[in-house]
C-alpha cells in the first residue's frame, strides 16, 4: 500500500478498473436514456398536448431520490449495478426530452416543407433531415445528462458495493484516508472532464455545416445569409 | 398540360384558400400566379404537388388525376423552389443537389456528377460544391434551390416566390438567369409571386388572384397591361401601366434618321439644311455618339466635346423595347433618342413624337392580332 493508486482489498479493483466500472454505470443508463426519449420526443413534436404532461412526469421521476429508487427496485433487480443504473436512465430522460424536442422543432419550416415537396417521406424526413439538424442540440442535451450521470454514479455505494468511484469513497472516509478520498472525487471530476470534452469533439466531427463559434439557428431567426466563413466564399 | 379543374380548398375553420378555381397552365412555359397575401397563390400551387389536397375538384396532369400515382413519386416529378432556398444546412451543396437524385435510387457518384453540372447551369462556381448552405450568400443559396429543384430533370417546376428574399439586383440576375435556363430547358414553371413587376417579366401566362381565392384574370402579361379585366387587375397593375407595356413593343419598327448625325470634323454644318432635326449628333471618327451640337454650333474643325450636349444612354435598334426608346428620348436634353446598333455605333436617332407615332402603330396592330393569340414575344428592356 505504499503507491498512490493502491487500493484496499475489499474493493476488489484496481484504480483503473474503478474507473472502468464507473464508466459502464454512468454510460449505458445514459445511452438507454437516449434511445428512449427519442421516441418519446419524436411523439411531442407531432402531437404537442403530450409534450406538457410529458415534461411534467419526467421532472416528476427525477424528483424522485435515488435511494427511494433503490428501495423498491431492490426487490426485483438486487443489489446490481442494474439497480444502480435504471433511476440514472430515468433521470437523463428530463435532459434528454426538451433537448430533443427542442433540436427537431427547430428545423425551419421551409426546410420541411423542401423536404417534404422533394418526396421525402415521413421517416426518411425524419432520419435525413429532422434528426441530423437536431443533433447539436442533442449533443448538448447527452453532454448534460452524462456528466450528471458520472458524478451520480457513486451513490451505488448504498446499496453494497454498487458505486464504482463512490465505494472508493466510502472505504477512504470510514478508514480515515485522505489519499483515497482525493482519489475518488479528483478521478470522478477529471473522468466527467475528459467524457465532455470528447462529446464537444464529436459534435464537431458529426456537425461540420455548423457555423463555427456561432450558436445554432432557431427556426424563426435564421443567420444572415451573406455570412462568409474563411477564405474566398464570397465569389 | 397541368388542368386545374374546379378546385376549391376550404379549411376545418371555414375559410376558403382557393374557389373554384379553374385553368390550363401550358406546358413549357411560365405561369405566374399573382396577388396580395391570402388570395391562395402559394395554396394553388401546393395542390399541385399535393401538400395541400384540395377539398373539391381535381387537378390533372397530362389528362390524368393527380392522386392516381403515389405522392412522393408526384412530388419527385416536379422540382421545388422555396423562399429563402429551405436548403439542408447539414449537407454540403453538391449533397444539396443531388436529394432527389439519390430518392430516385442513382448512384452517389452519378448524382454528385449530375449536380456538378447543374451548378455550372445555374451559374454557380464549382469550388462551392464541397461548402455548407451557412458559408453562401442569399443569391447563391436561391441558385443552389433552382439547381437542387432541376437535378432529376422534372417536367415541371413549381416555385413559390423564390425571389422575394434577396436584394433587388441579386434578384434581377436570378429573374434573368431564370428567363435564361428556361429558354434552354422550356420547362412547365409555375411562379408565385406577390409582385406584378416580377410576373409581368417572367411570365408567359399570368393569374392574377383576389383575396379570397378567386381568378381575376388569367391573360399573357401584355394583354393584361392592355385590358384589365376590372378595376382590381388595373388598380392592382399599378399607375404605369401603359408604359410598361411598351416592354412588349419591339423598336424595330422605328424610323431612324440619319441625316442628323455626322461625324466630328468632317465640317457637315450642311446638315442644317435637311431640316429634320434642329440638333446635330456628332460622332467620334467610329461611329460613337459624342453628344448634340446646338443650331448654332459650327461643326467644322475639331469639336470641343465640353460645348456638346450630353446624348445620355442610347438604345439599341430593334433589340431594345419601344419603353427603352422612349426613356432615352425622355432623358435625352433634346428630346430625340439616339439608336445604336449592337456594337455601339449610330445608327439613327429619333424624335419623341416619332416614337409617339410607333407607340399608337403598335397599340391599333396589338389589339388586331396580337393581344388574343397570346403570342406576344417580349423583348429586352
Amino acid at each position: 500500500m505504499n503507491g498512490l493508486f493502491d487500493l484496499p482489498s475489499d474493493l476488489q479493483h484496481s484504480y483503473l478498473g474503478l474507473v472502468g466500472l464507473h464508466l459502464r454505470e454512468a454510460l449505458i443508463p445514459v445511452l438507454a436514456g437516449l434511445l428512449l426519449a427519442l421516441p418519446v420526443a419524436q411523439l411531442c413534436v407531432r402531437l404537442r398536448w403530450l409534450y406538457p404532461p410529458v415534461l411534467g412526469v419526467t421532472t416528476v421521476l427525477y424528483a424522485i431520490p435515488s435511494l427511494a429508487f433503490f428501495v423498491v427496485l431492490i426487490d426485483y433487480t438486487g443489489q446490481t449495478e442494474t439497480t444502480v443504473m435504471i433511476p440514472l436512465a430515468v433521470y437523463s430522460l428530463v435532459v434528454f426530452v426538451p433537448a430533443i424536442v427542442d433540436g427537431v422543432r427547430s428545423v425551419p419550416q421551409e426546410t420541411l416543407d423542401a423536404a417534404t415537396a422533394m418526396g421525402l417521406g415521413p421517416v426518411r424526413r425524419y432520419l435525413q433531415v429532422q434528426l441530423p439538424i437536431a443533433a447539436p442540440a442533442i449533443i448538448a442535451g447527452l453532454r448534460v445528462a452524462t456528466v450528471s450521470s458520472i458524478s451520480l454514479v457513486s451513490v451505488g455505494m448504498l446499496i453494497g458495493n454498487q458505486g464504482a468511484l463512490g465505494n472508493l469513497l466510502y472505504d477512504g472516509m470510514s478508514y480515515g484516508r485522505p489519499r483515497l478520498v482525493w482519489l475518488s472525487v479528483i478521478g470522478t471530476a477529471v473522468l466527467a472532464t475528459v467524457v465532455d470534452a470528447l462529446l464537444v469533439l464529436l459534435r464537431r466531427i458529426l456537425t461540420p455545416w455548423m457555423p463555427r463559434g456561432a450558436r445554432r439557428p432557431s427556426a424563426g431567426n435564421r443567420p444572415e445569409p451573406a455570412v462568409t466563413a474563411g477564405k474566398g466564399a464570397a465569389r | 398540360m397541368i388542368r386545374i379543374d374546379g378546385v376549391t380548398k376550404r379549411y376545418p375553420d371555414g375559410t376558403v384558400a382557393v374557389d373554384r378555381l379553374s385553368l390550363d397552365i401550358p406546358d413549357g412555359a411560365i405561369t405566374v400566379f399573382v396577388g396580395p397575401s391570402g388570395c391562395g397563390k402559394t395554396t394553388t400551387l401546393r395542390m399541385i404537388n399535393r401538400m395541400v389536397e384540395p377539398s373539391e375538384g381535381r387537378i390533372l396532369i397530362d389528362g390524368e388525376d393527380s392522386r392516381r400515382q403515389p405522392v412522393n413519386t408526384l412530388r419527385r416529378s416536379m422540382g421545388y423552389v422555396i423562399q429563402n432556398a429551405g436548403l439542408f444546412q447539414h449537407r454540403t451543396i453538391v449533397d444539396n443537389i443531388a436529394t432527389v437524385p439519390r430518392l430516385l435510387g442513382w448512384s452517389k457518384e452519378k448524382a454528385r456528377s449530375r449536380a456538378r453540372e447543374l451548378m455550372e447551369r445555374v451559374g454557380l462556381d464549382g469550388s462551392l460544391a464541397k461548402r455548407y448552405p451557412y458559408q453562401l450568400s442569399g443569391g447563391q443559396q436561391q441558385r443552389v434551390g433552382v439547381a437542387r429543384a432541376l437535378a432529376a430533370d422534372p417536367p415541371v417546376l413549381l416555385m413559390d416566390e423564390p425571389f422575394s428574399a434577396v436584394d433587388p439586383v441579386v434578384r434581377k440576375g436570378l429573374q434573368d438567369e431564370l428567363l435564361r435556363i428556361q429558354a434552354e430547358l422550356g420547362k412547365t414553371i409555375v411562379f408565385v409571386t406577390h409582385d406584378i413587376d416580377e410576373a409581368v417579366k417572367l411570365g408567359t401566362m399570368v393569374a392574377v388572384m383576389r383575396t379570397g381565392g378567386r381568378l381575376a384574370q388569367y391573360a399573357p402579361p401584355a394583354e393584361l397591361l392592355s385590358d384589365p379585366a376590372d378595376a382590381f387587375v388595373e388598380d392592382f397593375l399599378g399607375a404605369d401601366r401603359g408604359i410598361r407595356r411598351l416592354s412588349f413593343f419591339p423598336s424595330a419598327e422605328l424610323e431612324l434618321l440619319t441625316g442628323p448625325v455626322a461625324a466630328a470634323g468632317t465640317g457637315r454644318t450642311a446638315a442644317r439644311d435637311t431640316g429634320d432635326a434642329p440638333y446635330l449628333l456628332v460622332t467620334d471618327a467610329d461611329g460613337r455618339p459624342l453628344g448634340w451640337a446646338e443650331p448654332g454650333l459650327p461643326t467644322d474643325g475639331p469639336v470641343d466635346p465640353g460645348r456638346l450636349l450630353p446624348c445620355g444612354r442610347p438604345f439599341v435598334a430593334g433589340q431594345d423595347s419601344l419603353r427603352a426608346a422612349l426613356d432615352c428620348a425622355v432623358l435625352s436634353p433634346t428630346g430625340w433618342a439616339v439608336a445604336v446598333d449592337g456594337s455601339g455605333r449610330v445608327a439613327g436617332v429619333v424624335s419623341q413624337q416619332a416614337i409617339g407615332e410607333a407607340i399608337r402603330a403598335a397599340h391599333a396592330g396589338g389589339r388586331s392580332d396580337g393581344a388574343d393569340t397570346g403570342a406576344s414575344a417580349k423583348v429586352a428592356g
